[in-house]
């Protein structure tokens, strides 16, 4: 499903370079965890796979079902089954929740050539969603995002993927800032997407969300590239010897 | 100026004159009013209109903008009144200027204001506010006609009031004194429209009086052509406890003024000024309040939105004086713009004037561009980038126009921003 190879990308602003050489395969019905310590290009990876305009891919390609997708734009790359749960949701005041959950739905269905919506079909879905994920209906009626609690920010991501039903779901530090009841409802709601024709990308620093999200692979990534991989064994190996062991190997 | 060196009048100034001239035997009034008449207008021929070196025209030098008037037409063109912006609304009809005193509204007293004229009766209000009030000028020597609305006290008006002002080619001033009578409440909305996309100047004065413990929405929807260049000016007189929703939409027009001139003259009085500048094509839109807390204990919050488009320029001068025994005045003011083009421009200029020391006096002014953070994330949810783009501009005049509370209201406003979006960006 996604083959990144031999990836460089750099910050297009002051040219440093993040990632050097990275390469990964994720195949449909995985999942796959990247773990690294701080500053190895965990984020700015889920970033550049998303499309945000403020990195440049310099050498390399990423591949998404066979095909580039380094042309399209972030919004393309959503239409087209990416989606990227962030660490840090942004506010947007003035943007009501529910509109914009309709008009993201929409817009994709638009792009996929697919019929738009009914208003009661829409929110009879949005209502499900939010039920099995315990969200509060009051949350769903403020502006996105704005006054949530970071755990609040969390689930409202999880949401919109419940939602928009993507085939490559990235979750950058998604258990960042949860607590463990929190951490449990989150991770149920990314088993609940668990498919044979979708990946799911976890991007993490501990092994704790990987108890609730089982991976089928876990890739350590380390100045910008994958410096070792194998199965979810690795990532107990981690948390018991720390990232020094392999940077130290890799070295 | 010395008054006997006469100044040389730009062709906007021989225009006025050239109208007044060629009107002055027909416009309505009495005697005394045309005695104002004269005296306003012989005020605009010797000391020409304003320029940058008047302070309160500082940013909108009226001399060098204005550049030419429209000769009024002959006849007055026929048009017909339009849908009125809320469904359900009372529309008072004024089709280029001519009014339709056959009109009634259940429970309201509606006359024509050239009645007032003609009877004398309007003589004092038609005086200008202050040297330099020059819309007062223009519109006090041409006025010919407008409402004059009682709401008599205790009464509640239901359905919103619409003044439906559309015009055509010209010339239109119109006045509309409306005295909100003690504990009544009613809901205004005054729209400005071009019916025809021809060129005119317009000149309207809304003359606002609230009674103790009225409580008052007044809109004002000024959508002119882009031709057409629009003096408006509200005036507002406070009663004890009484309350004001103050709300203007500027999305249209060539050269724009809208003053709004406040005197919070009653104790425990109220004013919600809220404001949204749609700016695009080559306008210049200027929206300069004087606002005087005059007694103790008084409220208002000021909030602007302005979004600048192409190589609109705009101008928000925000005044607020607070009298030397208006003490616990509690005044904020805050003006945001959203400027998206490097050849777009606005100037504000905040000011507070305070005599009293015990108050709660505040105003920011903020100018951005749309936060590209926020344009991501809708992006990276599949939400194409104008579409995105167009969501977070109107997330951020939203904002102020949800306050008004009233649904219909608020998703008339709302459309008519999202039509003026959908049109410029």
């Amino acid at each position: 499903m996604l083959e990144i190879k031999n990836l460089h990308a750099r910050i297009a602003e002051d040219g440093t370079e993040i990632i050097r050489g990275l390469n990964l395969t994720v195949k449909a019905g995985e999942v796959a965890a990247i773990m690294g310590p701080n500053g190895s290009g965990k984020s700015t990876l889920s970033y550049i796979l998303s499309g945000r305009e403020d990195y440049e891919v310099t050498e390399g390609d990423i591949l998404y079902n066979g095909e580039s997708i380094l042309d399209l734009d972030p919004a393309e790359r959503a239409s087209k089954g990416i989606f990227l749960a962030f660490q840090y949701p942004v506010e947007i005041p003035g943007v009501a929740t529910m509109q914009f959950l309709k008009v993201a739905m929409n817009e994709q269905r638009k792009a996929r050539g697919e019929e738009e919506l009914t208003t009661p079909d829409f929110i009879r879905r949005v209502k499900e969603a939010a039920a099995e994920l315990k969200i509060d209906p009051a949350m769903l009626r403020r502006p996105l995002n704005v006054g949530f609690s970071g755990g609040e920010k969390k689930r409202a991501e999880i949401l919109q993927m419940a939602l928009l039903e993507p085939k490559l779901c990235i979750l950058d530090e998604t258990d960042s800032g949860l607590d463990i009841d929190a951490l449990k409802i989150v991770a149920d709601g990314v088993n609940a997407l668990k498919s044979p024709d979708r990946a799911v990308i976890v991007i993490t620093h501990y092994q704790r969300l990987l108890e609730y999200i089982v991976p089928d692979t876990v890739h350590v990534l380390y100045k910008g590239q994958v410096i070792r991989s194998g199965d979810k064994d690795l990532a107990l190996e981690l948390e018991a010897n720390g990232y020094a062991d392999i940077i130290g190997k890799a070295a | 100026m010395n008054i006997h060196t006469p100044i040389r009048l730009t062709p906007a100034e021989t225009a006025l004159v050239e109208t007044y001239t060629a009107q002055v035997g027909d416009l309505p009034g009495d005697g005394a009013v045309t005695v104002t008449r004269d005296r306003l207008l012989n005020d605009i021929k010797t000391s020409g209109l304003p320029t940058r070196r008047v302070e309160a025209w500082h940013y909108t030098d009226l001399r060098t903008l204005l550049r030419n008037v429209p000769a009024p037409l002959a006849a007055a063109p026929s048009l017909a009144t339009i849908a009125p912006l809320v469904e359900g609304a009372q529309v008072l009809p004024v089709l280029h200027g001519a009014v339709d005193a056959a009109t009634s509204i259940d429970g309201v007293e509606v006359a024509s204001f050239a009645d007032s004229l003609v009877n004398g009766t309007a003589a004092a209000g038609l005086a200008a506010l202050d040297k330099d009030d020059a819309i007062g000028k223009i519109n006090g020597s041409l006025v010919r006609d407008g409402y004059s609305i009682a709401i008599p006290a205790g009464s509640t008006v239901e359905a919103p009031i619409e003044l439906q002002a559309l015009h055509g080619a010209g010339q239109v001033h119109t006045r509309f004194p409306v005295t909100f009578g003690a504990g009544s409440r009613a809901t205004f909305i005054e729209r400005h429209r071009s019916a025809t996309g021809e060129a005119a100047l317009v000149s309207s004065i809304s003359d606002i009086m609230l009674e103790e413990g009225a409580e008052a929405v007044w809109i004002i929807l000024q959508e002119q052509g882009a031709e057409d260049t629009h003096l408006g000016q509200v005036r507002v007189k406070f009663g004890t406890d009484s309350k004001l929703r103050l709300f203007v939409i500027n999305a249209g027009g060539k050269l724009v003024r809208q003053e709004l001139r406040i005197d919070v003259d009653g104790e425990g009085s109220e004013l919600t000024l809220r404001g949204v500048n749609l700016l695009g094509g080559e306008t210049h839109t200027d929206v300069t309040l004087v606002l005087g807390h005059n007694v103790p204990n008084t409220n208002s919050t000021e909030i602007f939105r302005n979004v600048v488009f192409d190589r609109a320029r705009g101008v928000f001068q925000g005044m607020i004086r607070v009298a030397p025994d208006a003490q616990k005045t509690d005044a904020k003011m805050a003006c945001n713009t959203l400027l998206l083009t490097d050849d777009g421009e606005f100037s504000v200029k905040p000011e507070l004037e305070i005599f009293a020391d015990d108050v709660i006096c505040g105003h920011g002014a903020t100018v951005s561009d749309i936060d590209n953070n926020h344009l991501y994330y809708l992006q990276s949810r599949g939400i194409p980038e104008n579409k995105a783009r167009a969501m977070l501009v109107n997330a951020f005049v939203a904002e102020v126009v949800e306050e008004l509370e009233d649904e219909k209201l608020v998703e008339a406003l709302e459309g008519v921003i999202s039509a003026w979006l959908e049109k410029h960006a």
